[in-house]
């Protein structure tokens, strides 16, 4: 049995449903990120894990713990979870030190000082901030802020951590750094994350598995690599990466992009194109090789050097599709006609 | 490196005396002229003694005098009372619309603003014909419900008294407080309050160890303003202690200026006294910046979900009925009362219908010219008050806020006294300046205004420019520098991207000072009595004036027009603002 159980969860504000029937099963040490765009319901999914949002349906459960139930009428509240929690503006007491903050869990938990005192440290040392212990965290730059709030949520030791967006108010390559740091302790003392973000790089990174939402429905869930490469819907493929939706339309045996004469040199599965006719060819502009050999013709409108790449603007039919290449490859300058080559085209219904 | 210089002089010639620095001087002008000539003079006038050059043995006299004594002791005891009550009042009813699930917040929230526009010293002449310890009416009620239960004499509640002035004071200035921390409430990042939650905090923990420590600057920082504005008020002690003997500075300086008949010695000690005032209230201020400036914590959130509401489950009807009878009982029913009274044929009568008329209020407005005059006077000079201190205040916060010219410095100083000068030292100063004491150096003229309109316009100026520089330094700092700059990049003058973009974006904040001021002017007393003369009563003066003659009927139904008129200028800033908003 999975460890943390969300059995047909589902949450409504008003007349908006923001978390429809979700179902989700995640292990024990699992780094699991929810992906997509604001207002998802992966935040408000985050936060009923929590307990600060109830459920109106279904059930929560972590190990062997029942945390929320629509149908026991049940609700544990967030302070009685013992979960750790990291928030995207830090959340750090400006009234307290360093250690204050981080040691604050610990004195609810009627510890002795000593214990206290060690276990406070250890968080410390785990997180690079020793020589801190003192200062206001006012003081501190916004990743140390984050940092002491990193250590806040480890100090009691939680076999769960709910990370909301944890990185999105640092600069970008603080950003990096933290999370192989976050990485790292979770290798060491073995929590499962559950982690909100809409930046797909830092759940690509991060994560065992990624589940992409929309509108309070779940696109898909599976690994990163799986992601990147069977993006189960369009909305997925969109959302993970630079991309281009070539429409086509079926007419006989030929699929045709709209506004071309030309037919796409490649079988498309007959499933995608259901009642209508019409279907979308996706591609990610590193993707396509030019070429005569290519799946369709086009005409370069626009090539511009972006440095380490290329990015070229061709019109198909009545639509523009987006290459990039490395700037060391020459390719075809603006007015000339060349053939594009898919290297892993995706079928979507229209 | 020739071209250089040959260019040089043709730059040079733009940062010559430019527009800021005119600018700049007319700010200065007009602080110094208003504000600080006046609280000069006063020091100047405490301690020179004609003749005698400088000295401080008058000062010592008048402060060793017992009745200055008691009268600070009194204004302290006072201020330190209704701060304390104001503090817990307005801190609980701050939580309770902003952190719990208290029914219809909205509402709930404009209704703790209402007694913000109710002037107190009209609070405390409704209280005195309620809780008058022989004919008032909650005691009369009482003394009967005492007869039918069958107590012989119960004890009832006198409102002459240092708690009846505390909790008359406290019942109109709690929204100080309550407007501050509300606000820090809701400004308030609510991760802090949830990581707290999730490290295991009950919510009592909470309130205690981070929502409460977290607000404690706005606490303290509303809990001062009370304690300013207390020190220096004059109206509710006028009304309620007098007569029992108790007097605070105001009062006795207001005593000196109208015993003197113009005597100058008299007026001098109102001047130590005014310094004895000023210096408290820069005690205060100089604590107030203190707490800002190291406790202002950053606590404003970026992603900010709702914060997590107590759920008050079986106290919120009887949470929400309490707030409903405190204002209705602290508010309504002294309004009320007030416009009975004025309705009455007699004061004394019991109000039933037999003995309620119009003609009060007939008289007030259509007969005695002595009200028509004054509420003449008040609107006038509200009016053109506020028109003034509005433009200035524009001025002055500009270059405070938005101009990098040299001497501004000194224009942030001076922009801070008149936050910090309580309005009998204003009088005061506007005598000394204004009241033909002395003659403008270097020629000759004398100015005198006393006992003229004048006096009292010069004086509202200094008293409610405050207002208008918060109000329009805020607007202004909304105002982006990059718009003044993108004006003048597309070729507007310093002038014209005043006029054309600058104008229009702090028009709100403008309008808002225009009746910040315009409204309290309208019902000023502690400024307004010490200038007055014959005929330049304006309407607190006349209500305060009428009762002290005893014609409490007559006063009342002054007072009841006055609330009218405020009411309704509240009423159309609701719509003005309303509409601007959308």
């Amino acid at each position: 049995m999975s460890y943390i159980q969300l059995n047909g969860i589902t949450r409504r504000f008003g007349n908006v449903t923001a978390v429809d029937n979700l179902t989700l099963h995640i292990e024990k040490g699992e780094c699991f990120s929810m992906l997509g765009p604001s207002g998802c319901g992966k935040t408000t999914t985050l936060r009923m894990v929590a307990g600060f949002e109830d459920i109106d349906e279904g059930e929560i459960r972590v190990g062997d713990r029942l945390l929320s139930s629509h149908k026991e009428n049940f609700y544990l509240p967030p302070e009685k979870r013992d979960f750790g929690m990291v928030f995207q503006a830090f959340a750090v007491w400006p009234h307290m030190s360093v250690f204050e903050n981080i040691a604050f869990p610990l004195r609810l938990r009627n510890l002795s000082a000593d214990e206290i005192r060690s276990r406070t440290t250890e968080a410390l040392r785990n997180t690079n901030l020793l020589d801190d212990a003192d200062i206001s965290p006012m003081d501190l730059s916004g990743g140390g802020k984050q940092r002491v709030a990193l250590a806040r949520a480890l100090a009691l030791n939680p076999d769960v951590m709910l990370l909301d967006e944890p990185l999105s108010s640092l600069d970008p390559h603080l950003r990096e750094e933290m999370r192989f740091e976050i990485k790292d302790l979770q290798r060491k003392f073995g929590f499962s994350i559950l982690y909100v973000t809409h930046d797909q790089s830092e759940a690509m990174a991060l994560s065992d598995r990624i589940m992409v939402m929309r509108a309070g429905h779940v696109e898909q869930i599976d690994t990163p690599l799986n992601i990147y490469r069977k993006p189960a819907s369009k909305f997925v493929f969109s959302f993970i990466g630079l991309s281009n939706f070539l429409k086509v339309v079926k007419s006989g045996d030929a699929v045709k992009p709209t506004g071309s004469d030309d037919a796409v040199n490649l079988p498309a599965p007959a499933d995608v194109f259901g009642q209508s006719s019409a279907a979308v060819l996706a591609s990610r502009p590193s993707e396509i090789d030019f070429g005569d050999d290519g799946h369709v013709r086009g005409l370069v409108k626009r090539r511009t050097y972006l440095g380490e790449i290329v990015d070229y603007a061709i019109v198909v039919g009545d639509q523009e599709v987006r290459v990039q290449k490395t700037a060391r490859s020459p390719g075809p300058g603006p007015g000339e006609t060349c053939g594009l080559k898919f290297l892993y085209p995706h079928w979507y219904p229209e | 490196m020739n071209t250089s210089v040959s260019n040089s002089p043709a730059l040079r010639k733009t940062r010559s005396f430019g527009a800021g620095e005119v600018l700049l001087v007319i700010s200065i002008a007009i602080l110094v002229i208003v504000v600080v000539v006046p609280v000069a003079l006063i020091f100047f006038n405490a301690m020179w003694v004609p003749g005698k050059g400088f000295n401080i043995t008058d000062i010592v006299d008048v402060l060793s005098e017992p009745e200055t004594y008691e009268a600070l002791t009194n204004s302290i005891i006072i201020a330190c009372g209704t701060t304390t009550m104001s503090t817990i009042v307005g801190t609980f009813f701050a939580w309770l619309v902003t952190r719990t699930d208290i029914p219809y917040k909205s509402f709930m929230k404009m209704l703790f603003l209402v007694p913000f526009m109710l002037p107190s010293f009209i609070g405390a002449l409704a209280w005195k014909m309620l809780l008058n310890e022989r004919i008032g009416y909650i005691n009369n009620w009482l003394r009967s419900l005492y007869d039918v239960i069958g107590i012989a004499d119960g004890p009832v509640f006198n409102i002459y008294s240092f708690h009846g002035i505390m909790m008359v004071e406290t019942m109109y200035l709690f929204p100080f407080v309550f407007i501050q921390v509300s606000g820090a409430l809701e400004r308030m990042d609510p991760t802090l309050e949830e990581s707290a939650r999730i490290s295991g905090a009950s919510l009592f923990t909470i309130t205690r160890k981070i929502t409460i420590p977290l607000v404690l600057p706005s606490i303290l920082s509303g809990a001062l303003l009370i304690m300013l504005y207390s020190m220096a008020h004059f109206g509710t002690v006028a009304v309620l202690g007098v007569q029992v003997g108790i007097i605070n500075i105001p009062y006795l300086i207001y005593q000196h200026i109208h015993q003197s008949a113009g005597s100058f010695a008299a007026i001098r000690t109102g001047t130590v006294l005014a310094a004895v005032l000023v210096v408290t209230a820069a005690i205060i201020m100089w604590t107030q910046n203190k707490i800002l400036s190291r406790g202002r914590y950053q606590i404003i959130g970026g992603k900010s979900f709702r914060p997590v509401e107590v759920k008050l489950r079986g106290l919120r009807i009887p949470l929400f009925v309490f707030s409903i009878a405190y204002i209705g009982f602290t508010i309504a029913l002294p309004t009320i009362t007030i416009f009975l009274v004025g309705g009455l044929k007699t004061y004394g009568l019991p109000l039933v219908l037999e003995n309620m008329t119009w003609d009060n209020y007939h008289r007030a407005l259509f007969v005695n010219p002595q009200t028509q005059r004054a509420i003449w006077n008040s609107v006038s000079l509200g009016l053109s008050a506020a028109v003034i201190t509005m433009f200035a205040g524009v001025i002055i916060s500009y270059v405070i806020v938005k101009m990098k010219v040299r001497g501004k410095g000194i224009l942030e100083f001076l922009g801070m006294l008149p936050f910090s000068v309580p309005g009998s030292v204003i009088a005061l100063g506007v005598i000394l300046a204004w009241g033909g004491g002395h003659t403008i150096p270097f020629t000759g003229i004398q100015i005198n205004l006393y006992n003229t309109v004048w006096i009292i316009l010069v004086a509202y100026i200094a008293r409610y420019m405050a207002l208008s520089l918060r109000a329009n330094s805020a607007a202004l700092e909304q105002v982006h520098d990059s718009l003044i700059e993108a004006a003048r990049a597309c070729g507007a003058g310093m002038a014209q991207s005043l006029r054309d973009v600058v104008l229009p974006l702090v028009r709100p904040g403008m309008i808002a000072a225009f009746f910040l001021i315009f409204l309290p002017a309208l019902r000023e007393l502690t400024v307004s009595v010490m200038l007055y003369g014959t005929n330049t009563r304006t309407i607190g003066v006349e209500i305060y004036v009428l009762n002290e003659d005893g014609a409490t009927v007559e006063s009342a139904a002054l007072a009841g027009i006055a609330l009218l008129i405020i009411i309704s200028g509240q009423v159309i800033i609701e719509r003005l603002t309303g509409v601007r908003a959308k």
